[in-house]
């Protein structure tokens, strides 16, 4: 549908004047779809600039500035400043090398075990509760503990980065392949199709939606993941979160500033970018309010 | 919506119905159940004693109350359940199998859902594109090989389902229910497809259903079950010809009989 209005712009155009689709979906003008979709959160930006300028000229006296920098400070200061900027954005190339690495790593992992458990009750039963004690440890006390192990390196904060990140690819992935109904599993039994038909053809396709959500939750945990490790492990090549840590002891506020703004900045585009990648893979049979056909 | 499309398949139907294949071993009993019964682990007793017989090229329906079992016969027939006593025999290559809901993938489209079958018996895909081709034109649904189910219509889909079914050959014909989530006139509409269906395949089909008149309509038996545990309380032929036009629903001698088909459910479910 979707497609089509997109070949034929003036037979959507056309389509515009009559009644509703059925499908709830009216088509629309791309501007008007724009400011929809940038309009509110551009609104809350504002709204929240405008508070912290309340804050920092209002109740902070200068002396105590240094708390709350005025957002056109931490601009000039953090975005505009060449050398401060850079030093930041190395750090955030850093942190995002760990954080893809490792969560291309639970991925794989994360599938691995899913499948596993998915094709015996008793592998699932032995498994799943360490993927539940991997999720309620807290992995912050673990942090030292891998760095004592596997030294301060690229690979240790790779580690970290897996731990935060592979549970919910597991528990995801394994819904996913455990959501195929009886009839369906009916219907590859009366033809006789074998244990790795199913599972190519039947419960790999159903979970993907499922793994996808995973894989985007995960996505948003390996930042926080790679910056935690970075934040304690101070040595080796420092990431944005060393960084992070860098600023606040010296007190250079701006610049902390940039460096929450960078690290938010790749958490959520890594968050979208993981949604897109779903919603290409399933998007022409799955929809996500109405579930499969 | 489909008028491009019935109207290429109404022609190849009708070459197809100038030479009916010719039905092997009209005699023999396509299934047949003896004495058979089914125990649930829990105790309960789905079906008791049933015993009976189909032959190729009929199609014989079985109506009772719900829950009376008749689902969980088909299973049996199947072989998706064992019986619990009794024996049941059905040359078991050639079954088609169509459930109450479509259960189509959502991610393949109608093609791809009709070819599954052959794919998961191995079928070469040249031979297997062929059957999926016949198959698709046979239940009219030329034009939406390239959709994905969750754009088809209840109807549509049910008719890809029975398509993914034909592509087996199948001798015996299993239905469950299939168009008992439709709306009357597609019902209706389904009925008479099924029929030019049977007509050109003749296949052997059992049929479960809720519906007294789909069941004369279709039929040439009529089994009545009994609430459960399942007994077969009755079995009524039905005398029409096929082909059966659709006017024949409003004929006298198809309203007395399934009247009659009617009251004996009534009482089976008191």
């Amino acid at each position: 549908m979707t497609g089509n209005d997109r070949e034929h712009p003036a037979a959507a155009a056309v389509t515009s004047a009559g009644p509703d689709h059925g499908d709830g979906k009216r088509p629309e003008r791309p501007w008007h779809n724009l400011a929809r979709i940038w309009g509110p959160p551009l609104l809350v930006l504002i709204a929240l600039n405008g508070i912290w300028l309340l804050l920092t000229y209002v109740l902070l006296e200068e002396r105590q500035r240094f708390l709350l920098p005025p957002p056109q400070d931490v601009v000039r200061n953090g975005l505009l400043n060449w050398r401060n900027l850079s030093e930041v954005l190395e750090g955030l190339w850093s942190t995002t090398q760990v954080a893809m690495v490792g969560l291309m790593i639970a991925i794989v992992l994360g599938v691995a075990l899913a499948i596993l458990m998915s094709q015996a009750r008793s592998i699932e039963r032995s498994l799943y509760p360490y993927a539940v004690v991997l999720q309620t440890i807290p992995v912050l006390a673990l942090v030292p503990l891998i760095g004592f192990w596997f030294g301060f390196t690229f690979w240790s904060r790779v580690i970290v980065v897996v731990l935060f990140s592979l549970f919910p690819i597991i528990t995801n992935t394994l819904f996913g392949l455990q959501s195929v109904g009886p009839g369906m599993n009916d219907l590859f039994t009366l033809h006789n199709a074998g244990r790795f038909s199913r599972l190519w053809r039947l419960q790999l396709p159903a979970t993907m939606p499922a793994m996808f959500a995973g894989f985007r939750i995960s996505a948003g945990l390996s930042v926080i993941g790679a910056i935690v490790g970075d934040f304690f492990f101070r040595q080796g090549q420092p990431g944005i979160g060393r960084l992070i840590d860098l600023y606040a002891q010296r007190l250079e506020t701006e610049q902390l500033f940039t460096a929450i703004l960078f690290s938010s900045i790749l958490g959520v585009v890594v968050f979208w970018s993981f949604g897109l990648i779903g919603h290409r893979v399933v998007r022409s049979w799955y929809d996500p309010t109405r579930g499969p056909a | 919506m489909t008028n491009a499309g019935t109207a290429a398949s109404a022609q190849i139907r009708a070459d197809a119905l100038q030479r009916p294949p010719p039905i092997r071993n009209r005699d023999l009993p396509l299934l047949s159940f003896r004495a058979v019964s089914k125990k649930f682990t829990d105790g309960t007793e789905a079906i008791a004693d049933v015993s009976f017989e189909t032959h190729a090229g009929t199609i014989v329906s079985i109506v009772g109350p719900s829950g009376c079992g008749k689902s969980t016969l088909l299973r049996i027939a199947s072989g998706l359940s064992a019986a619990s006593a009794g024996e049941v025999s059905l040359d078991r290559t050639s079954v088609g199998y169509v459930f109450q809901d479509a259960t189509l993938l959502p991610w393949r489209t109608v093609r791809r859902n009709v070819e599954l079958f052959a794919e998961l018996r191995g079928v070469q895909k040249a031979e297997r594109q062929r059957l999926c081709r016949e198959a698709i034109a046979l239940v009219g649904l030329e034009g939406f090989e390239n959709h994905y189910p969750n754009a088809l219509s209840g109807g549509m889909r049910m008719r890809a389902s029975i398509a993914r079914s034909l592509t087996m050959k199948p001798r015996a014909f299993l239905f469950d229910e299939p168009f008992g989530a439709l709306d009357e006139i597609s019902r209706q509409r389904l009925n008479e497809e099924l029929l030019r269906v049977f007509l050109v395949e003749r296949f052997g089909g059992l049929l479960v259903t809720h519906s007294v008149y789909e069941a004369v309509y279709l039929s040439s038996r009529v089994l009545v079950m009994s609430a459960r545990p399942g007994r077969i309380i009755a079995d009524i032929p039905v005398p029409f010809p096929y082909p059966r036009a659709p006017g024949l629903r409003f004929e006298a001698a198809f309203a007395a009989l399934a009247g009659t088909v009617s009251e004996i459910l009534q009482k089976a479910s008191e």
